[in-house]
């Protein structure tokens, strides 16, 4: 079965699984709200309305499902703890499944598309400084945000999940509703392009600022010529003796 | 050619004494010379880059071969600094030289103040040279703080935001001091140009002036040396100016060269490209100024938000840590040599320096004021601890609150038990009693 069918099957599968919950699924495919009542519910609610444990998502749609599906942040640990990125809990079968219903619990963004091809450089740099520079610092090198949140390095999250995220917003993070499909795109670029691109003065130090340089100036530039003087000092001192 | 100098100048016999100078034999002496040394290269660094820098806060388009920037409008003198880094031949090694050896430079005069105050080496007849170093230091710290705005970039807007927003925290005066530095309402366009002058006019020739007084003082007073065999209060034991110091310092002044270019070649520094234009409305994170400023901004993000109304005035609360703790640190600082003649009554003249241990109190004091700045100085990368520890900026911050007070006196204290037993033993060995040095009257000597 091509994967193109077998999205499809599981498609029909799921829109089967919401519009009649009591019928059992026959394909092998994931059945996506079995999925959630197992490992979503205790949280999140059977229908999604949320606990205390968990807010409601009825509306969160299938940008947020993916991303937190795919970002192996859900499902949480119990603990209270930031969710972070870990390997996900489930198959790319079991996400799509779940996502989809997610989904088609209420209304919310859609997995976005993201193509690089025609995107302004220049634009998603001003964007990025203006929007998420100032928690996820000017190379997208991550940052504390305060009570405790900390945002994330940009290095690791795919393009997708990077336009998710903006129309999201996970956590302690803003949703940017006002942003345009393609400002999106530039945004998306520009990050990519931080990561790919090399540190032109050499090695780039963590790309956070004057808090390393100044412990790098200190301990390598000023330990070694401290240590030189000694050098320089005690040889003097052999050739006296 | 020689003659026909000293037939003009008489020099001959001024020249023929300074050669046969001499310089006391001991590595640390050589402390100094590399804060010399980090500003010969700033200098010339420095006067290559204002070749290509402009001071000007005029909106241009950029069209250079950063793409990211590409057609963005940005200051001219943000502009100019990406081209330095990027169509300047060898323009963006130079940069970095500068900022690594301007690091260096403030750094090498911290370890040089430290050689000099744990020997005692400021004493009569030396304090005016202490004060005159003192204000070298601050001298330092504002060519850093200075050139680091001057790339016009988001993180040294950032710099300036905090700086206006300090002096504007002076009681009565801070809008008119605040006024008078920025010529207006933050942020100003002139701000950028003011600050080129100061930075490469004013603040360098009070440096070059300090520096030459500095070494005068020294030149006429002549080195202190370590106690030892056949070393008195009334000599110098050392080596000649010509040739041996001379060849040492030029080694040094070589080596000094070597690993600023080594870092300048190796290491990014500062990429402003990644930053981006400085911008009034945004800032970005984590945002720090330089090291030898991390202990201001430190002091600002420990000091809780309490801005007092005394008599009818309020005071914001950037005053106390931002212009009320640098004064009285640098005070203190400035007038220690007098400070601890009144404790010891010592008025004597010292040429000899002190072994660390022979005064265990000095030793406590100082190394409570470097544990004291050091920590302020980490408090001013607190978000970025808070990274590396998995913290919240809010914990990092209530443990350093507490820490500024703790460890300080409790580091201070063991330092000053440690000097004290280490100098037990040593004066043990030489069989001599302990105290009696912290005031021991003029041996010797003039
Ligand atoms: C231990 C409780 C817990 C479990 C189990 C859990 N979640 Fe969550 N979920 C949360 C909390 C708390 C949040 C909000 C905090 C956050 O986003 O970091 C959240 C947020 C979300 C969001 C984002 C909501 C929004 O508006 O953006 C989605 C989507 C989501 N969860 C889906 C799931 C799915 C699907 C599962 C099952 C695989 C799951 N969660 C399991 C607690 C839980
Ligand atoms: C208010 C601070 C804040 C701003 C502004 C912000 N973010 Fe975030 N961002 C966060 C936090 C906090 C998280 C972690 C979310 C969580 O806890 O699940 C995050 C997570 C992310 C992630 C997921 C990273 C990963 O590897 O899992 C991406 C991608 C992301 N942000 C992109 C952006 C982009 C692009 C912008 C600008 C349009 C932006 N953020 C603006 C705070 C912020």
């Amino acid at each position: 079965m091509s994967s193109a069918v077998s999205r499809r099957v599981s498609l029909v599968v799921c829109l089967g699984a919401v519009l009649a919950p009591l019928s059992v699924s026959v394909a092998a495919e994931p059945d996506g709200r079995e999925l959630f009542i197992e490992s979503c519910a205790s949280c999140h609610g059977s229908e999604g309305q949320g606990t205390d444990a968990g807010p409601s998502i009825i509306d969160a749609g299938a940008a947020a499902a993916d991303f937190q599906l795919r970002t192996g942040r859900m499902p949480l640990a119990d603990d209270g703890a930031q969710a972070v990125r870990k390997p996900p809990a489930f198959s790319p079968d079991e996400i799509e499944a779940l996502t989809a219903f997610v989904a088609s619990l209420g209304e919310g963004p859609e997995i976005p598309t993201v193509d690089l091809d025609g995107a302004d450089l220049s634009d998603g740099q001003e964007l990025f400084v203006a929007n998420c520079a100032a928690c996820h610092g000017a190379t997208g090198s991550g940052g504390a945000v305060g009570a405790g949140a900390l945002a994330p390095s940009l290095s690791v999250a795919d393009p997708v999940e990077i336009a998710e995220a903006m129309l999201t917003g996970p956590g302690q993070m803003p949703v940017f509703t006002a942003i345009e499909s393609e400002d999106i795109q530039d945004i998306v670029a520009y990050v990519v392009h931080l990561r790919e691109q090399r540190a032109f003065g050499g090695a780039d130090l963590g790309g956070i600022g004057p808090v390393p340089e100044g412990f790098v100036g200190l301990g390598l530039g000023v330990a070694c010529l401290v240590a030189i003087s000694v050098l320089l000092g005690s040889k003097r001192k052999r050739d006296e003796a | 050619m020689l003659r026909w100098l000293d037939g003009r100048l008489g020099i001959a016999g001024l020249a023929r004494k300074s050669l046969k100078k001499v310089f006391p034999d001991h590595w640390s002496f050589l402390l100094g010379e590399l804060a010399l040394f980090s500003f010969i290269i700033l200098l010339a660094t420095g006067v290559f880059l204002t070749l290509f820098y402009r001071p000007d806060a005029q909106l241009v388009t950029y069209r250079g071969p950063y793409a990211p920037l590409q057609g963005q409008e940005v200051s001219a003198a943000y502009e100019s600094v990406l081209r330095i880094s990027f169509e300047v031949r060898s323009g963006l090694v130079m940069r970095q030289i500068h900022h690594w050896a301007a690091l260096v430079f403030v750094g090498s005069i911290v370890v040089h103040m430290m050689r000099v105050f744990f020997t005692g080496a400021f004493r009569r007849p030396r304090d005016v040279n202490w004060v005159v170093g003192v204000v070298l230091l601050l001298l330092g710290i504002g060519a850093g703080f200075t050139g680091y705005s001057l790339p016009d970039d988001l993180l040294s807007g950032t710099g300036l935001r905090i700086a206006y927003s300090v002096l504007i925290s002076v009681p009565l005066l801070g809008p008119h001091l605040a006024f008078l530095a920025f010529g207006g309402e933050f942020p100003t366009e002139g701000i950028i140009s003011r600050l080129f002058v100061m930075h490469v006019m004013l603040i360098p020739a009070l440096i070059i002036g300090l520096v030459s007084v500095h070494l005068a003082i020294l030149w006429r007073q002549k080195h202190t040396q370590y106690k030892g065999a056949g070393r008195t209060e009334g000599n110098v034991v050392g080596k000649a100016f010509w040739p041996q110091q001379v060849m040492k310092s030029a080694a040094l002044l070589a080596l000094t060269a070597a690993v600023l270019a080594f870092m300048g070649g190796l290491l990014q520094i500062n990429p402003i490209w990644d930053f981006g234009p400085f911008d009034a409305t945004t800032v970005s994170a984590p945002s720090q100024p330089d090291w030898y400023v991390g202990w201001l901004e430190g002091a600002l993000r420990l000091f809780p938000p309490l801005d007092l109304t005394l008599f009818g005035i309020t005071i914001p609360s950037p005053f106390w840590p931002g212009v009320v703790m640098p004064g009285l640190a640098f005070t203190v600082m400035g007038a220690w040599p007098w400070i601890e003649r009144r404790v010891t009554r010592d008025e004597a003249e010292h040429h000899l320096l002190d072994d660390p241990t022979d005064v265990p109190i000095r030793v406590g004091i100082g190394v409570a004021g470097l544990i004291f700045f050091g920590l302020l100085t980490l408090a001013g990368g607190n978000d970025v601890l808070a990274i590396m520890f998995n913290a919240s900026v809010e914990q990092i911050t209530n443990v350093l609150r507490i820490a500024i007070f703790v460890l300080p006196a409790s580091g201070g204290w063991l330092a000053y038990r440690i000097a004290a037993s280490l100098g037990n033993n040593k004066s043990n060995l030489l069989g001599r009693k302990r105290g009696v040095k912290l005031r021991r009257g003029p041996t010797g000597g003039f």
